[in-house]
């Protein structure tokens, strides 16, 4: 019982605390593909201290719903981090959301970060999370695609179940599988604002979307709302190694020393992925905001193809 | 016994409405009427919720001598009905408890008290028929006293031609029903619900019915094409009104539906679901993208009802599908979450139509470009219909949510099913729902972002007052039922489990004892979801975070203006409107749905005048299906109108002729 509160303890620091060193490495490796120096690799560490310790600078027009967003958006984030596996599956708590669950929590902090970016009333705030709900209307239907093919081949939409089935490798390589991975990947990569879909380094230009919706915070609230970024990044690179290479993952009352390969994997993981979209974004330029629906829309119909695909195979 | 004492509750209701037409002149009467409503209707929901928990005999059946003479009107509570009576009456009751406080501002009260006890009596009755005869006499009743109620501020243009239309389809699926009810009872007029069950109908001829029911239970439920009376009518009428036809009344609908197809029609064929399911995923993704097109609060609301409504039919299609290929366990969830969404969404609905009345109370305003800003001047208000909000976009943790995690869970069963045309539609109808929760929580950012967030429109909005601690009291009250409806789900779906057991056999299992209150609808190992642990975490993670930053960072706060990338604008024009909010949306999807355009005016160099930017937007369906009714109405009408000025000759020769082709049509008959 203690063994299992602590290990659901360590998931929730390890998530918090590896976060901002993912963002500092995927920005560093992204600095070398420029041929820049680039900031050092605890940067966000930094960033994050020096913002919590300045005071806040809040708008006149800003209501308390401002002031306390920034501690919902971080929870409902952190939240949804810690219940995807990392290191080990089947952890005390990990059946309290399943994954559905845990993209409506996202849902539910970007549902409040958009809100913040109307709260003082500029018009950039007001860009922001129009364009913000836009992206998400079409990133979260096909994200449940994606959800609805996973767990149709897994028999479950439990992470850990899921995580657990795919390391069995019973059900091989599938077609449904490929495009589910496809579409996953075009999803994290507007859910986190990223290269193609939007800019996060910087936010002075008129097709910025997260940036602009979180414009008018500052000291902490601004520290936590770039936290969450930095968490949500690191649940979707988790969330794609637990599903698609959930190679050393620790099952439930595994060994210590299961759990620390498990650890070991995971880094290795999280250095691939964020490698991985270091390139992917040095190699393309950002889009139009008017192209994002196309290049969403492919991934809802990937996902309902593979939905598709798997309800009528099922039968067969 | 519990029948009788639901009958008298009805009764006073009854009784009540000429008594409010006495009173409505003295200062008082507005009170008396409302607090009288919210008593009876608190019994009402006892006596349910009695029901409901097995305390009465379902099969105890009160006949009355009214209505059709060799009949009379049979009247019982079975589970269904029971928990429909738990809705209808919770829903009445808080209605009753805000018009404590909201009804005294009512300019003309003689015009709304004596039908809104009326209402809600006919609402009782409804659900609580047990012959045809009496539900389509009740469902009248229901439809005519709203239809009062609508067009209560008669003097306003806009609410009069919501009164008529919603008269005409109201009329129109009254027939419906009656078509579908005649063709139940067959050619011996076995009006009795009990004599439907028994006897088992054609497939052709249930196959009519189901259709025939489709139309007249759905178009009062709003179903699309049947809707566009739905958010002309419900805005128009007082707020506490328009909560309970949209909140309640369109659930009375969905009884109508489940009664007749799931109970009266006998065993289902597994075609009737797609075409329940078909439905319910149109109607769910047009009622919520007609939504985000709107800037009046209440028919912004009244759309997602529309959109609700969708939801429910989803899953009640998904029950029958289940029913049908022999899957009680997995009909049992379906049909579980299709009624725990009626449950929730008569919760927030009703709460969300309470805070637009209050935000009308205060500013006069309906159309949100005017509003903004009323979070500093109604911080309650705001609250609440925060809470509303966040439920009825379907995040968690509140209940919401919960109902469409056991819709999908459903879907996820069904690859299960046989049938190859569901095998294409529910992946389908999947893909819509997922759209319409997402687009939902869109509509509602906006709702809320662009009436309560940001700096005053209007002077009307900076100058807004707090609602009275009555009508708080009755938002409080239904903002707590969405948390504990959304941390507590598994004793709201034991509570639906008679239901299930009356109509699909089976009721999902018993969820009120698992470890740590999770729900399970199937088994662990597949899916569960624990809304308790998961806002425990919630609340856990922020205050910590909050109380590590504050003592051991810095909580020092400063106010200053806006920064607004250095160019921070005085005039609160320069924020973002609700049409500016829904822009990006409206070209994704409106282009091709409501055929979109925006005009652009820009006047040449060196003139004076503005330029402009018109958005244009047309409503397909009513350009398809009602206006070329309309006019071949009118069409007729004016030919016709020749009849009129006949001679006296001709009228009689007109007779004559008449009569000669019936008796030959007569004789050739036989």
């Amino acid at each position: 019982m203690i063994r299992d509160f602590a290990l659901q303890g360590a998931q929730m620091l390890l998530v918090l605390l590896l976060s901002p060193l993912l963002t500092g490495f995927v920005r560093k490796v992204k600095a070398r593909l420029l041929r820049r120096q680039g900031p050092p690799l605890l940067q966000p560490y930094l960033d994050l201290i020096r913002l919590m310790r300045k005071d806040v600078v809040l708008a006149e027009s800003a209501s308390w719903l401002f002031r306390v967003i920034p501690y919902i958006v971080v929870a409902g984030t952190w939240v949804a981090a810690s219940l995807v596996p990392t290191f080990g599956s089947g952890l005390m708590f990990s059946w309290s959301a399943d994954l559905i669950a845990i993209i409506a929590l996202l849902g539910s902090a970007r549902f409040f970060l958009a809100l913040a970016g109307l709260d003082v009333g500029t018009s950039f705030g007001g860009i922001g999370s129009s364009r913000e709900v836009m992206i998400a209307s079409l990133a979260e239907p096909a994200m449940l695609m994606i959800v609805f093919t996973l767990a149709l081949i897994a028999g479950s939409t439990q992470l850990s179940t899921m995580a657990a089935y795919m390391l069995s490798g019973e059900e091989g390589l599938r077609v449904s599988l490929g495009l589910a991975l496809l579409a996953l990947i075009i999803v994290a990569i507007a859910e986190n604002a990223r290269i193609p879909i939007d800019n996060p380094a910087t936010h002075l230009e008129l097709t910025m979307v997260h940036e602009a919706m979180v414009l008018e915070y500052s000291g902490r609230h601004l520290a936590l709302i770039d936290l969450s970024s930095e968490l949500k990044l690191l649940l979707y690179i988790s969330l794609i190694g637990c599903l698609f290479a959930p190679w050393g993952i620790a099952g439930p009352d595994a060994s210590a020393q299961a759990h620390a390969i498990g650890v070991v994997t995971y880094l290795a993981k999280l250095a691939v992925g964020g490698f991985l979209l270091a390139v992917f974004e040095t190699a393309i330029s950002k889009m139009r905001v008017f192209r994002v629906p196309a290049f969403l829309g492919a991934a809802l119909m990937l996902g309902l193809l593979a939905t598709l695909l798997m309800f009528v195979s099922r039968s067969l | 016994m519990m029948v009788v004492y639901a009958l008298y509750g009805v009764a006073a209701l009854v009784v009540l409405a000429p008594v409010a037409i006495a009173l409505s002149a003295s200062p008082r009467g507005t009170s008396v009427v409302y607090g009288a409503s919210l008593m009876i209707t608190l019994t009402q929901g006892m006596i349910a919720l009695l029901s409901l928990f097995g305390y009465s005999d379902p099969s105890s059946t009160v006949t009355l001598p009214l209505g059709l003479p060799w009949l009379g009107a049979h009247f019982r509570i079975d589970a269904l009905a029971a928990f429909f009576l738990v809705v209808v009456n919770l829903g009445g009751a808080s209605a009753s408890l805000f018009a404590l406080g909201y009804g005294r501002h009512e300019h003309s009260p003689q015009r709304v008290l004596p039908f809104y006890p009326a209402y809600l009596a006919a609402m009782n009755l409804v659900v609580m028929a047990d012959d045809a005869f009496s539900f389509l006499v009740s469902w009248e009743f229901m439809s005519l006293t709203s239809w009062a109620l609508v067009i209560a501020h008669h003097r306003i243009s806009e609410n009069v031609r919501a009164g008529y239309i919603y008269l005409l389809m109201a009329s129109f699926g009254t027939l419906a029903l009656l078509l579908a009810f005649g063709l139940l009872a067959g050619a011996d007029g076995n009006y009795a619900f009990d004599a439907m069950r028994a006897s088992h109908p054609s497939a052709a001829l249930a196959a009519l019915v189901l259709v025939l029911t489709i139309v007249g239970a759905g178009s009062k439920a709003g179903v699309v094409p049947l809707h566009a009376w739905l958010p002309l009518a419900h805005p128009a009428a007082p707020s506490h009104v328009s909560a309970l036809m949209s909140g309640v009344m369109t659930k009375v609908a969905v009884y109508g539906l489940v009664r007749i197809v799931f109970d009266l029609l006998g065993p289902p064929d597994w075609w009737w679901s797609m075409a329940v399911l078909a439905v319910g995923g149109i109607t769910a993704v047009m009622g919520v993208l007609y939504a985000l097109m709107q800037h009046d609060l209440k028919r912004l609301l009244a759309y997602h009802t529309v959109e609700n409504i969708g939801i429910i039919y989803i899953g009640l299609g998904l029950a029958l599908a289940f029913k049908a290929e022999g899957m009680p366990l997995a009909a049992a969830l379906a049909l579980t979450a299709g009624l725990l969404h009626v449950f929730n969404h008569s919760v927030f609905k009703s709460l969300l139509f309470f805070g637009a009345g209050a935000v009308l109370n205060a500013t006069g305003e309906r159309d949100m470009e005017h509003l903004g800003g009323l979070i500093h001047r109604m911080p309650q208000t705001a609250f609440v219909f925060l809470v509303g909000c966040v439920a009825i976009s379907a995040l968690p943790p509140l209940n919401g949510f919960v109902s469409e995690w056991l819709t999908f869970q459903a879907i996820l069963l069904s690859p299960q099913l046989p049938a190859w045309g569901l095998k294409f539609l529910v992946p389908a109808v999947g893909a819509l729902l997922a759209l319409s929760a997402a687009l939902a929580a869109a509509c509602f950012v906006k709702a809320f972002g662009v009436s309560f967030l940001g700096r005053a429109r209007t002077p009307a909005a900076a100058q807004a007052q707090e609602t009275d601690s009555n009508s708080l009291a009755a938002m409080y009250f239904l903002a707590a039922l969405c948390l504990v409806a959304g941390i507590l789900p598994g004793f709201f779906i034991d509570a639906l489990a008679p239901v299930t057991k009356s109509l699909v056999g089976v009721s999902m299992p018993h969820q009120a004892g698992v470890e740590w209150l999770s729900i399970v609808p199937i088994a662990e190992s597949r899916s569960s979801y624990n809304g308790l642990l998961v806002f425990i975490f919630v609340l856990l993670a922020g205050s910590t975070a909050a109380f590590a930053i504050h003592r051991l960072a810095s909580d020092k706060l400063r106010r200053g203006p806006a920064w607004d990338c250095g160019y921070p604008d005085p005039s609160p024009a320069t924020q973002y409107t609700a049409s500016s909010f829904a822009q990006p949306i409206r070209r994704v999807y409106g282009t091709s749905v409501f055929r979109a355009r925006e005009i652009g005016e820009i006047p040449p160099p060196g003139a004076t005048t503005p330029a402009r930017l018109t958005v244009e937007l047309r409503d397909l369906i009513w350009d398809a299906a009602y206006a070329p009714v309309a006019e071949a109405i009118g069409y007729a009408a004016e030919k016709l109108n020749y009849l009129q000025f006949l001679t006296i000759r001709q009228y009689l020769s007109l007779v004559f002729t008449a009569l000669v082709i019936l008796l030959l049509v007569l004789a050739i008959w036989q």
